[in-house]
């Protein structure tokens, strides 16, 4: 049987491959005030436990599983509404990431609780703390397409353990392990780099 | 970066909220925040509370035991992600002999170029005929840089640093003006020192090899799995290579410095009978408080072009090795100080 693949590891992997490679492959990780401010975050949501309001049950660190996909992780927040239907709410600390990242995780929730709660999913939430506000994501086909896209490539840089090269493109700027993966360092020795050079400065 | 080095005996260093508290006979003598700190070195009798180490380690700030003197003792294993993937690959590439050759061949070279460009920097302030002598053992040095590409074999690599050292300390106590008669260098000798220039060196070494020990632990690799030193039980090889690169510019360089300051002077030594010396305590203090306003010094990193603390040089350069050794760089680029 294939591994389970992790929620989180889709979200690294549609932002960036290499990030993904790094954190799951090379297990390199670092504590920058970026993520130790989503972590607080992710500490506060993941308390578990279940709360009501107003007809609305909010489960909290619920875990997820879809043995259909293979896919498995943590849901901050899954509210389950009056009718029973569950819906994910993602919790960010940080601006919207480019390339669907935070979507695809999302989706990927959907998907797991579509299969425990034998139930369909169009939409769910990603909650930004910084703006305090939610918007709303479709899971479209194209989504749902993407979230399996990303998990194959996942199943395959486990396989090969081979670190992509870097992005480095605007993403590195938003990118908490930028120092690690050194991506605008040459990827070999550059022009004038020269250990055996016997030049003599005066 | 931030190294917090204890060597007064006696003291009691633990934990208030967010602080390390050092306590000198019960009487509190500094607060230092934990963020301000990287690692923790203590020399002999230092007590860490428990409480101090678990939190150290749980922020992957390792701790590390000397003697009074500074030999090195025991360093705490943190539960750090600890790479078994780069581990794996550290030991292959110890094992292939190709890419053993190729990363002690740079190892080499980075640790060569630096002597060079030490000898050079001190031929400018140097006095009468050594500028000359100076010069000419740089030169000397870059017919070895010369041969390091020719080099089939490690132990071949070793040969050829062991001339470059041999000239290299030839001259060497030519970098010094002051004192010259008392720091004169005989002979360049391991435990027990048979000179204050030993002593001293010796007393350097350790440090900066523990802080790339370090620097290898933190970023997954085993300090003891090297390229060019050969492996022996219980010595840190690999934090030996990393040191090679750092040990003229920043070591040398410091000891050339203070004692040429005045600020390492006879007085600062105890001979003992029968042919020892060692380093007072105030003078290691003088050495360690050096060495640790360098490590603040920015320098341009030739490959990353990126200004960088000296401190900083032993995590970025075993960095660059663990992405070499992963595949995810052709070669191991050396430290080329400029
Ligand atoms: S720094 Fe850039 S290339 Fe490297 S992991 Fe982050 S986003 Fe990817």
């Amino acid at each position: 049987m294939e591994e389970f693949i992790m929620l989180s590891a889709l979200q690294h992997f549609t932002f960036c491959p290499r990030q993904c490679a790094l954190i799951h492959v090379e297990q390199v990780w670092t504590e920058n005030a970026h993520t130790a401010r989503g972590q607080q975050q992710h500490e506060r949501a993941h308390g578990g436990g279940t709360e009501e309001r107003g007809g609305m049950r909010t489960m909290r660190a619920l875990p997820l599983v879809s043995r259909v996909h293979g896919l498995m992780g943590v849901a901050d927040v899954v509210e389950l509404l009056p009718d029973g239907s569950p819906r994910p709410v993602e919790y960010k600390s940080g601006r919207a990431k480019p390339r669907l990242a935070d979507e695809v995780q999302l989706c990927a929730q959907a998907m797991c609780l579509e299969e425990m709660f034998a139930c369909d999913i169009s939409a769910g939430f990603i909650y930004h703390s910084a703006s305090h506000k939610r918007r709303e994501v479709q899971f479209t086909p194209e989504l749902r397409h993407a979230v399996l896209d990303a998990r194959d490539g996942i199943r395959e840089l486990l396989r090969t353990r081979v670190l992509p090269l870097p992005a480095a493109d605007a993403r590195c700027e938003l990118c908490s392990l930028k120092d690690e993966c050194e991506p605008f360092a040459p990827r070999d020795f550059p022009r004038g780099f020269d250990p055996f050079s016997t030049r003599l400065e005066e | 970066m931030n190294t917090l080095y204890i060597q007064t005996q006696g003291t009691y260093l633990h934990l208030d909220t967010d602080n390390i508290r050092v306590e000198v006979e019960k009487e509190r003598k500094a607060m230092i925040p934990l963020h301000h700190v990287e690692s923790v070195v203590v020399f002999g009798n230092v007590l860490l509370s428990p409480f101090l180490i678990h939190k150290l380690a749980r922020e992957h700030k390792p701790v590390t035991w000397l003697t009074e003197f500074g030999r090195f003792m025991a360093r705490t294993e943190t539960p750090v992600s600890g790479n078994v993937l780069l581990r794996v690959a550290q030991h292959a590439c110890a094992c292939d002999m190709a890419k053993a050759l190729s990363i002690a061949r740079f190892v080499a070279a980075g640790k060569l170029q630096n002597q060079k460009v030490t000898l050079m920097r001190s031929a400018r302030e140097a006095l009468d005929n050594d500028p000359e002598l100076l010069r000419q053992a740089a030169k000397e040095i870059n017919a070895q840089i010369g041969c390091l590409p020719l080099a089939e074999t490690v132990d071949e690599v070793r040969g050829i640093e062991g001339t470059a050292a041999r000239i290299y300390w030839e001259v060497f106590p030519l970098m010094l003006r002051q004192n010259r008669d008392f720091f004169w260098l005989t002979e360049r000798t391991r435990r027990p020192a048979r000179d204050a220039i030993n002593a001293t060196l010796n007393f350097t070494y350790t440090v900066l090899a523990n802080d790339c020990a370090s620097a290898a632990q933190s970023v997954g690799l085993d300090p003891q799995v090297g390229f060019l030193h050969a492996l022996r039980p219980g010595r840190s090889s690999l934090a030996l290579d990393l040191m090679e690169e750092l040990r003229a510019v920043t070591a040398d360089r410091a000891i050339i410095t203070l004692i040429n300051r005045s600020q390492l002077t006879p007085r600062d030594f105890v001979l003992h009978e029968g042919n020892t010396v060692t380093i007072k305590e105030d003078a290691r203090k003088t050495i360690l408080a050096h060495l640790t306003e360098r490590k603040k010094e920015e320098v341009t990193h030739p490959l990353t072009a990126r200004k960088t603390p000296l401190g900083l040089i032993p995590h970025v350069q075993a960095r660059l090795l663990a992405q070499h050794l992963r595949g995810d760089r052709a070669h191991y680029p050396p430290y080329l100080h400029r």
